[in-house]
């Protein structure tokens, strides 16, 4: 392996730093344009008691730095690829949508199922086709929920699907699975 | 004596020290795989923590807080890849040693080191505890005001090279926290006419996304790696007997760290970089730094463990967190009703002691588990980076979902995962934003009580502490400009010499 020190104050701008900085100074810009519609000035009040003064100082700080911060980028020499990280950026975002069916199946298909189902899915998504690591996957899934639900009693709604189950086994499944 | 014997009462219990323990070992495990670290872990565990009892919750995450450094020596060493960011020092002379067969003696260096490093940070804490108990009732609002005011400004120079991002994110961070029902005059900001923003935007929620989701996201979108690890067998002990050698450099370094955590905002990194100069100025060998140098491993590991205990003392004394982590922990604190702040040194010493024995208790813990488990660290350091991904996504539910099982917090914390893949792919510091979010609160809450009774804006600083930060701050701000300007000019300097000479 290559001997490589490690980077821990860069210099240069990176693909795509321009893009977030413009990005960034948009949104503050756009957030300080509201500033009036969205805080209150109460009137006969000192300084320190407006509602308006903390957004304002982080507002105004925000877009402050952004402009200094857009200013020096742009004063770097550009490394070409900024579409092909914002497109790594956007990539992220098939990974949110998994993540928040995950989250909305639990209160209907109860954590275990859903946490079971999330797992082997991602784990094939990830590219691991293996048997071993679809066992692996359950096996994980299956402590999670041990862990976490059955024996710490983390606050996580059981699932609408065990009301279909038997007298003994629903309660026992509403609460440890 | 009696507080001594309160605080052991305190910790002396079976299932505090089974947190301790499960803690210590959980964030040695975190810590060695890189890319996860402490925070990812504290993250995810916190909402999970909150049907423990307190003493319980606290020492089990502060167990991961503390052992992390650890653990993230092992891949800084191994395979030129720190586990968490504060190893990357290590990464210099740890890896060449590797590359020369000395791997194991690298590891036991650095872990001595640590060992040492923590233990001499809890003993000066519990020598300064009755000095701390006198000095923090003088902390009035304005005090914490300007300390807090003093944090954030040094989390902000310390990101050299990234000072305007870093200000930038911190401002993000100030405004984030006053999003939602502002408490006094409760009037609405920026909730948009949005229900669920009357609330405002929870802390934990933001470091879910921003650490936990972050990270599963940014393993799952990039290529699969997977490391070929060196073989590494033989015993760890040697390190401790080898460390009596550097005694000189780990004393340096860890005095450094206890400095140097103390200062809201200052940390590892400036702790790291002071004793690893100290040690290359002050060495035999100084060209070996780099190729190999067991008082690079020394210093680096040294500093960096010596900081977790001292960081804890702004924020128990005064409520100030100086980065992410303790951040973090104050959540810790305050979800398990421990307000910290001087009160808390004043009428619960022996609570603070028997967090400092936890600390004490976790390096032991851990240096013996590593002395005995390192082969098995190195076996969860193969597990594949997207079936990581894969386990961040699943546990991250447990963090957010658990705390109100509200599917809009996880979008929220899904939306902040994506801002922090943004952030990662670039490396722009996260810190700034949690510092911003916990200071910006704090900030705020004491000005507002500060502004009550002045009268006058010289009045602010008239009490001798309040002066002393307020001159601290004009010179940590007039030192960096002199700093720059000087660099500047030197840069000029050299840039008309270039020209001259051809």
């Amino acid at each position: 392996m290559e001997h490589q020190k490690p980077h821990v104050f860069p210099n240069a701008r990176k693909p795509g730093e321009l893009l977030f900085a413009i990005i960034i100074l948009v949104l503050a810009l756009f957030l300080i344009s509201q500033i009036g519609n969205q805080t209150t000035w109460l009137p006969r009040k000192g300084l320190a008691a407006q509602p308006r003064l903390w957004p304002l100082i982080g507002l105004g700080t925000m877009t402050l730095f952004g402009v200094l911060h857009l200013w020096r980028t742009s004063r770097n020499e550009r490394t070409p690829g900024r579409w092909r990280e914002a497109a790594i950026w956007l990539s992220s975002l098939e990974f949110v949508v998994w993540y928040l069916i995950y989250v909305a199946s639990v209160p209907y298909a109860g954590y275990l199922l859903s946490t079971l189902v999330f797992c082997l899915f991602l784990t094939w998504r990830a590219g691991y086709r293996s048997a071993r690591y679809f066992v692996i996957a359950a096996l994980f899934a299956l402590c999670v929920v041990l862990f976490f639900k059955t024996a710490l009693n983390v606050k996580i709604p059981g699932g609408a699907i065990y009301e279909f189950l038997p007298d003994p086994a629903r309660p026992f499944m509403l609460r440890y699975f | 004596m009696d507080i001594l014997f309160s605080s052991l009462s305190i910790i002396a219990r079976p299932d505090a020290i089974l947190a301790l323990l499960v803690g210590s070992i959980g964030g040695v495990v975190v810590g060695s795989l890189p890319g996860v670290g402490a925070a990812v872990a504290i993250a995810i565990l916190l909402p999970a923590t909150f049907s423990l009892e307190p003493i319980v919750g606290i020492t089990a995450l502060l167990g991961i807080y503390g052992s992390s450094m650890f653990g993230g020596a092992i891949p800084a060493i191994l395979i030129n890849t720190p586990g968490t960011p504060v190893n990357a020092l290590t990464t210099y002379d740890g890896f060449p040693m590797t590359r020369r067969s000395e791997g194991r003696r690298a590891l036991s260096l650095a872990y001595s080191a640590s060992f040492f490093g923590g233990v001499f940070s809890i003993l000066c804490l519990i020598l300064l505890a009755p000095v701390l108990a006198s000095i923090a009732p003088m902390f009035g609002a304005r005090e914490i005001f300007l300390a807090a005011l003093l944090g954030i400004i040094l989390v902000t120079l310390t990101h050299r090279g990234q000072i305007m991002s870093a200000a930038m994110l911190a401002g993000f961070g100030i405004f984030l926290s006053t999003v939602g029902l502002e408490s006094t005059a409760l009037t609405q900001r920026y909730t948009f006419d949005l229900t669920f923003l009357a609330s405002g935007i929870d802390l934990i929620v933001v470091v879910i996304g921003l650490f936990a989701l972050s990270q599963g996201f940014v393993l799952l979108v990039r290529p699969d790696t997977s490391y070929s690890l060196p073989a590494v067998s033989g015993r760890f002990i040697q390190g401790l007997a080898e460390l009596l050698q550097f005694k000189r450099i780990a004393a340096f370094a860890s005095s450094c760290g206890v400095v140097c955590g103390m200062v809201p905002g200052v940390g590892e990194f400036m702790s790291q970089f002071l004793s690893y100069s100290y040690a290359q100025r002050t060495s035999k060998t100084p060209e070996l730094f780099g190729k190999g140098n067991p008082e690079g491993i020394v210093a680096s590991e040294a500093a960096n463990n010596s900081v977790p205990a001292a960081a804890m003392i702004p924020l128990l004394a005064l409520g100030i967190p100086g980065e992410e982590l303790t951040a973090m922990m104050l959540a810790v604190f305050y979800v398990h009703n421990v307000i910290p702040g001087p009160q808390l040194f004043q009428h619960q010493m022996d609570f603070v002691l028997a967090l400092y024995i936890a600390l004490l208790l976790l390096n032991v813990l851990v240096i013996i588990f590593l002395m005995f488990s390192t082969d098995l660290l190195m076996q969860v350091m193969r597990i594949p980076s997207r079936f990581l991904g894969m386990m961040i996504l699943t546990f991250s539910l447990i963090g957010v979902y658990s705390l109100r099982n509200s599917l809009t917090d996880c979008a929220v914390a899904a939306a902040f995962g994506v801002f922090g893949v943004i952030l990662r792919r670039l490396e722009l510091p996260t810190s700034p934003i949690i510092l911003g979010i916990v200071l910006g609160r704090l900030m705020e809450d004491k000005l507002r009580t500060a502004m009550a009774r002045v009268k006058t804006p010289f009045e602010f600083i008239d009490r001798p502490i309040a002066f002393i930060l307020f001159v601290m701050i004009v010179l940590v701000i007039g030192l960096h400009i002199y700093t720059v300007v000087r660099a500047r000019r030197q840069q000029r300097e050299s840039r008309t010499e270039t020209v001259l000479d051809a």
